[in-house]
C-alpha cells in the first residue's frame, strides 16, 4: 500500500438536491476523488436501511446520503 | 422586439465550455461583482438556464479559437441583432430592480476601502459557486475575517444625499441571513455586527429567524455610523458612532458591507416612458391598492420589485396576479394557438427479454477528453442482455436522436441507457425520442458520466474510465430491470370552490369566474367582506369601503359566481380535479362538485388583555379605532393626546411572530388624527417602526407632521393606569433616558393579528398549519399561494397578515395557480408512483402520517376496508412511504427495491 488511502463511498443523492449539487459541482469543475458512484433517489426519504447495508456488504467503506 | 445577439447558438451550444477555456481573454466578471475574472466567451453563473455560453464582444480579441474547438458548431461571430414582431394581448413587466450603487456617495467609502463591500458582493464571497468557493475572506489580503459590520439603509430610508427615501423592504432580512451564513463559513467565532435604525423582518417567520440570530451571537446595534475610516495599510475599518445613550464609540472591524437597497433600473425606466406607462416620484410603476398589479394602461401589468421593492415571496405572489389579470383579459380565445402533438401507438414488449441498448456520448472533448470512451462502448457491450452499443459526439444532437429511433426499431432495443450528462436536463429529451418510436418512456436510464465524472476529475483519466465503466454497469442492471409505466389522465371538473368571502377570497373568486370558470363562494357569515368592513383606508390613502363596495358588487352579478351566504364546509372528499364538499347553509346540506378548492378563510384581531383594555371605553384596538375613523367620531376633534402602543400580543415569546400591517397602520391612523386635529399630541410608542417599502415614506410625513414616536423595549413595556378618570400611559424613553407619564384622551392598541384556527378544514384538505396557526404554504418563496397538497390553493389572512393591496394579489395569485390546472382540463400522473400491495398492508398508518403530499388512504369500504391505499394522481414518487413501511407492502415503479439493490450490487 504506497498510495494515499481513498475511502470508497456509495452515495445516495435527492434528485432535487444533493444529486443537482453533484452536477453542479461538475459545471464549476470541483475536482474530488474519482471513487464515488452515485444512486440517484427521488428523495433521500426512499432510501431504505437495507440500502446502506448491501452497501457495506458490496465492498464499501462508507454509505452517504445527501438529500 | 429586438433580441441581441450571443454570438453562439443556445440551440447547438452543448454547455461544455470549450470554448471559454481556450479564450485567450480575461475579462470582469460582473456577476461576482467584479471580484472574480471571466473569459470573453463565458456563462453568466453556472445554474443558468439555458446552460449555454454566449461572447462578450466588448472583450473579444476576435482570435477565432472558440469557433475552432466548437465541436458542435455552435459559434458564429456573424450575428447581427435581430427584430421580432409579435402579436400579443396582455404585456407583463418584470425588469427587477437594480441595487443601488453607493460610489456615488464618499461617506460610504466604498471604492476608496477594498474590505467596504455592498452586500451583493457578500451574497457572491458567501456563494460555493461565488470567487473564493464560499470561502470566507475578505479581498484586501484574502485573510479570513474575525470580525464584520453590516450598514443597514445604505441608500435607503435617507434624503440627505439624494438617495431614497423608501425602505427597500428586503435589506433587513438578507444582512442577519448573510451574518449567520458568514458564521458557519467561518473558521473563527466570527463576530458579526448589524448596525439598524428599525429591524424589519416582517415576513412570514422572519421574526423568528431574527431572535434565532440574536441566540447565535449576532449583535445588533441601533445606530447610523457616521464615518469608515481605514487603519493604516492594515486594511481593517474604524467605525465611529453613537450609542442610543449617546456613547461615542469607535471600533474596528475587519470587513464592512453596505446593506445597498433596491433601485428602479434605468432600463426599465426607460422602457416605461416609451410605453407611457406612469410612473410614481421614485420611478416605480404607479399602481394602486385596489389593483396592485394594474399600470396605468390597460393590458400592461407589472409585478415584482419593479412595482415597488419587495422580497422573492411578493413577487413570486405578484408574477402569478400578474398573470391572473391577463388572463382574464384574455380567456376567450385560450388554447386557440396550440398544437398537439401526434402519438406513435406504443409497443408491446411484455414477455420480451431485456434488449439493451448502450449510447455512449463524447460531448465533444467533454467526456472523451478524459474518459475513455471507445473502452466504455466496449465494456458496455460485454454486460447481461446488451445487444447493441456505440457512441457519439454528441448523443443529444438532433440528428443523434433520430439515429436513436432508427436504431431502436432496426435492433428491436427494449430498453435504452444513454451515458452522457444529467437526466435532470437531458432524461426528458431522451424520454420524448423513446416515444417517438413507440417505445414506453420509462424503458430508459441514464448514466451521468459528465458532470459527475470527466468534469470532476479530469486530472484522473483512467479511474475516470474506470467509474464510467460502474456507472454504465449500475445503468445497465436497472434499466434490465425496468418495465413500461402507465400514465393515467384524469379530467379536472371545471369549477372551484372558494372558502372566505373576505378581499381574498372574493378577489380569487373574480378571478376565477372572469377566467371562465363557475366559481362557488362560501361565506361562514352572513356578509361579505371579512375584516374589510372593519377598516378605514389603505397606505396609499384609498377609503377601504369604497373599495369593498364595488367588490361586492363586482361579486353579486357575476354570473360564473355562485354565492353561498351562511354556510359553513362540513366534508371534503376527493383529490385535485375531483373534489366533492358537503355544506350546511342554515341548516340545510347540500353538495358540490369541485376541481380546484382555494382556503381564503382570513384573522382575526386578537383581543388584549393588556394595557388595561376594556376598562375604559378610551382605551380601543386598531379595529375599534378604524370604526371611529369610518364612522368620522367628533371625538377627533375634542381630544389633545392620542397614545398608540405597538406590538401588542404580536412579537411576543407565546406569539413570535410580526403581525406586518401594524405599523402602517397605526402611522397611517395618527396622521389621519394629525389631519383632523393639527394640535393634538400623538405619540406612537414602538419597538421598531416597520413601515416597509414605500410606506416609510407615510412614517416620514408623519414625523413632519408632529407625531412622536418613542421606543420601548420588551423587557420594559408601557404601562397604562387609570387615576381619577384620567388614562395614563407610563414609558421608559431610552433616548432622554428618563420614565415619561402621558395623559391620554385615546389609547389605540396595534393588536396582532390571529389566524381562524380551523384545524377541521385543515384536515379536510390535509393541509398543514404552522405552531402560530397559519397554513404552511408550498413553498415559503417559490409557492406562497398554494399548498403541497395538489388542487388546493391559499391566500389572505389565513396565510400571514397582509395588507389590502397584498391580500388582493394574493387571491390573484391563487385564482391564478388555480386556473393553470383547470385550464389543461386534465391531469396526468407520473408512472413513477407508490402502490400498496393491501394483502401485505398492516394498516399502521405509517404511509399516511408521512406523506407530504396526502397521497395515502385509507380504504373505508370494500375487500380491503381498513388498508392504505395510494391515490397516483397525488402521489410525487419520492417513495418516503416505501421506506417507512414496516410491512414491505409499498413497492415505487422506476425506483423499486430490486432496481435500486441491482444498482448497489452493480456499483
Amino acid at each position: 500500500m504506497t498510495e494515499k488511502y481513498e475511502p470508497k463511498i456509495l452515495a445516495f443523492l435527492c434528485n432535487w438536491c444533493a444529486y443537482a449539487g453533484a452536477d453542479l459541482a461538475g459545471v464549476s469543475r470541483f475536482q474530488y476523488p474519482p471513487t464515488l458512484r452515485v444512486i440517484r433517489t427521488m428523495c433521500s426519504g426512499r432510501v431504505d436501511p437495507l440500502y446502506v447495508i448491501e452497501g457495506f456488504k458490496s465492498g464499501y467503506d462508507a454509505v452517504f446520503v445527501s438529500g | 422586439m429586438k433580441s441581441y445577439p450571443r454570438f453562439i447558438d443556445p440551440d447547438k451550444c452543448t454547455g461544455c465550455g470549450q470554448c471559454a477555456q481556450v479564450c485567450p481573454v480575461t475579462a470582469i466578471n460582473e456577476f461576482d461583482c467584479g471580484l472574480n475574472l471571466r473569459a470573453a466567451t463565458y456563462i453568466q453563473y453556472a445554474q443558468a438556464v439555458p446552460l449555454a455560453y454566449g461572447i462578450d464582444r466588448d472583450s473579444c480579441i476576435g482570435c477565432g479559437l472558440c469557433e475552432k474547438v466548437c465541436l458542435a458548431e455552435a459559434v458564429s461571430y456573424d450575428q447581427r441583432p435581430s427584430k421580432a414582431k409579435i402579436d400579443v394581448g396582455a404585456v407583463v413587466l418584470s425588469p427587477g430592480s437594480d441595487a443601488f450603487n453607493p460610489a456615488k456617495f464618499d461617506n460610504y467609502s466604498y471604492l476608496k476601502y477594498p474590505n467596504v463591500l455592498t452586500s451583493l458582493e457578500m451574497e457572491r464571497i458567501l456563494s460555493a459557486s461565488g470567487p473564493y468557493q464560499g470561502h470566507l475572506m475578505r479581498p484586501f489580503d484574502r485573510e479570513e475575517p474575525k470580525k464584520i459590520a453590516w450598514l443597514q439603509c445604505i441608500g435607503s430610508r435617507d434624503m440627505n444625499k439624494c438617495d431614497h427615501s423608501y425602505c427597500s423592504s428586503v435589506c433587513c432580512m438578507y444582512s442577519i441571513k448573510e451574518a449567520v451564513i458568514a458564521k458557519e463559513h467561518s473558521n473563527v467565532d466570527l463576530n458579526c455586527s448589524i448596525f439598524y435604525m428599525d429591524m424589519r423582518t416582517f415576513g412570514k417567520d422572519f421574526e423568528k429567524y431574527y431572535e434565532r440570530a440574536k441566540d447565535e451571537g449576532i449583535n445588533f446595534i441601533r445606530s447610523r455610523v457616521h464615518s469608515i475610516d481605514e487603519i493604516g495599510d492594515t486594511g481593517d475599518l474604524s467605525l465611529k458612532y453613537v450609542t442610543a445613550g449617546g456613547e461615542i464609540i469607535d471600533e474596528t472591524f475587519d470587513m464592512v458591507v453596505l446593506s445597498v437597497g433596491l433601485e428602479p433600473k434605468e432600463s426599465a425606466v426607460e422602457l416605461a416612458n416609451n410605453l407611457g406607462i406612469e410612473l410614481n416620484h421614485n420611478n416605480f410603476i404607479k399602481t394602486t391598492d385596489r389593483d396592485p398589479v394594474n399600470t396605468s394602461k390597460e393590458g400592461v401589468f407589472v409585478c415584482g420589485a419593479f412595482q415597488g421593492p419587495k422580497d422573492i415571496p411578493q413577487s413570486v405572489v405578484e408574477a402569478s396576479a400578474a398573470a391572473a389579470a391577463a388572463g382574464e383579459i384574455l380567456a376567450t380565445v385560450r388554447n386557440t394557438d396550440t398544437k398537439d402533438v401526434e402519438l406513435v401507438p406504443e409497443l408491446n414488449i411484455l414477455g420480451e427479454p431485456p434488449r439493451i441498448g448502450v449510447f455512449v456520448c463524447k460531448c465533444g472533448t467533454n467526456i472523451a477528453g478524459v474518459v475513455d470512451v471507445p473502452d466504455v462502448t466496449a465494456y458496455a457491450a460485454t454486460l447481461p442482455y446488451v445487444v447493441y452499443t456505440t457512441d457519439n459526439l454528441y448523443t443529444c444532437s438532433q440528428d443523434t436522436q433520430e439515429v436513436i429511433a432508427k436504431t431502436i426499431r432496426e435492433e428491436n432495443l427494449n430498453r435504452i441507457v444513454v451515458a452522457s450528462c444529467s437526466p435532470k436536463t437531458h432524461e426528458p429529451m431522451f424520454q420524448d425520442t423513446l416515444t417517438s418510436c413507440g417505445l414506453n418512456k420509462y424503458l430508459f436510464e441514464m448514466a451521468n458520466i459528465r458532470n459527475q465524472c470527466s468534469w470532476v476529475h479530469a486530472n484522473n483519466p483512467p479511474l475516470a474510465t474506470d467509474k464510467s465503466k460502474d456507472l454504465v454497469r449500475m445503468a445497465v442492471a436497472k434499466v434490465g430491470l425496468k418495465e413500461p409505466l402507465n400514465e393515467i389522465s384524469l379530467n379536472v371538473k371545471q369549477s372551484a370552490m372558494v372558502i372566505g368571502g373576505g378581499i381574498a377570497g372574493m378577489t380569487s373568486a373574480l378571478g376565477l369566474a372572469r377566467q371562465g370558470f363557475k366559481t362557488h363562494l362560501i361565506e361562514k357569515s352572513p356578509q361579505l367582506g371579512g375584516q374589510a368592513n372593519n377598516l378605514f383606508k389603505t397606505a396609499k390613502g384609498e377609503l377601504v369601503q369604497d373599495l369593498l363596495a364595488d367588490m361586492i358588487e363586482n361579486v353579486k352579478k357575476e354570473e360564473n359566481i355562485e354565492l353561498h351566504l351562511d354556510t359553513e364546509v362540513t366534508g371534503v372528499e376527493g383529490f385535485v380535479g375531483n373534489f366533492t364538499s358537503k355544506l350546511l347553509t342554515g341548516g340545510e346540506e347540500s353538495e358540490i362538485e369541485h376541481g380546484v378548492a382555494t382556503v381564503a378563510i382570513g384573522g382575526f384581531e386578537y383581543q388584549p388583555t393588556e394595557y388595561q383594555y376594556g376598562n375604559d371605553p378610551r382605551i380601543v384596538t386598531s379595529l375599534e379605532l378604524d370604526k371611529k375613523l369610518i364612522a368620522d367620531d367628533p371625538i377627533f376633534k375634542e381630544i389633545q393626546t392620542a397614545v398608540f402602543i405597538q406590538c401588542v400580543g404580536s412579537r411576543e415569546p407565546d406569539r413570535p411572530y410580526c403581525s406586518r400591517i401594524c405599523c402602517s397602520h397605526s402611522v397611517e391612523a395618527a396622521l389621519e388624527i394629525k389631519e383632523k386635529n393639527p394640535d393634538a399630541n400623538v405619540f406612537i410608542l414602538n419597538r421598531d417602526i416597520r413601515t416597509y417599502g414605500e410606506r416609510e415614506e407615510m412614517y416620514k410625513r408623519a414625523r413632519e407632521a408632529g407625531v412622536l414616536f418613542i421606543r420601548y423595549t420588551v423587557d420594559q413595556k408601557p404601562e397604562v393606569v387609570i387615576e381619577d378618570g384620567k388614562v395614563i400611559v407610563k414609558t421608559f424613553d431610552e433616548i432622554l433616558g428618563r420614565p415619561l407619564e402621558i395623559e391620554t384622551d385615546l389609547l389605540s392598541l396595534a393588536t396582532a393579528v390571529l389566524p381562524n384556527n380551523d384545524v377541521e378544514l385543515a384536515q379536510f384538505f390535509k393541509v398543514a398549519m404552522n405552531e402560530d396557526g397559519f397554513f404552511v404554504e408550498k413553498h415559503a418563496k417559490l409557492g406562497p399561494s398554494e399548498f403541497a397538497t395538489d388542487g388546493v390553493f391559499l391566500c389572505g389572512l389565513a396565510h400571514f397578515p397582509k395588507s389590502i393591496d397584498e391580500s388582493i394579489a394574493q387571491g390573484q395569485a391563487a385564482a391564478s395557480r388555480a386556473v393553470t390546472l383547470l385550464a389543461q382540463g386534465t391531469v396526468k400522473t407520473s408512472g413513477e408512483v407508490a402502490s400498496i400491495n393491501p394483502m401485505l398492508c398492516s394498516s399502521c398508518g405509517i404511509c399516511v402520517a408521512v406523506c407530504p403530499y396526502s397521497a395515502p388512504n385509507f380504504l373505508e369500504e370494500g375487500r380491503f376496508a381498513g388498508k392504505s391505499e395510494i391515490n397516483p394522481v397525488m402521489c410525487k414518487g419520492c417513495g418516503i412511504c416505501v421506506s417507512s413501511c414496516r410491512s414491505g407492502a409499498i413497492s415505487l415503479k422506476g425506483f423499486d427495491n430490486e432496481q435500486i439493490l441491482a444498482m448497489i450490487s452493480a456499483a
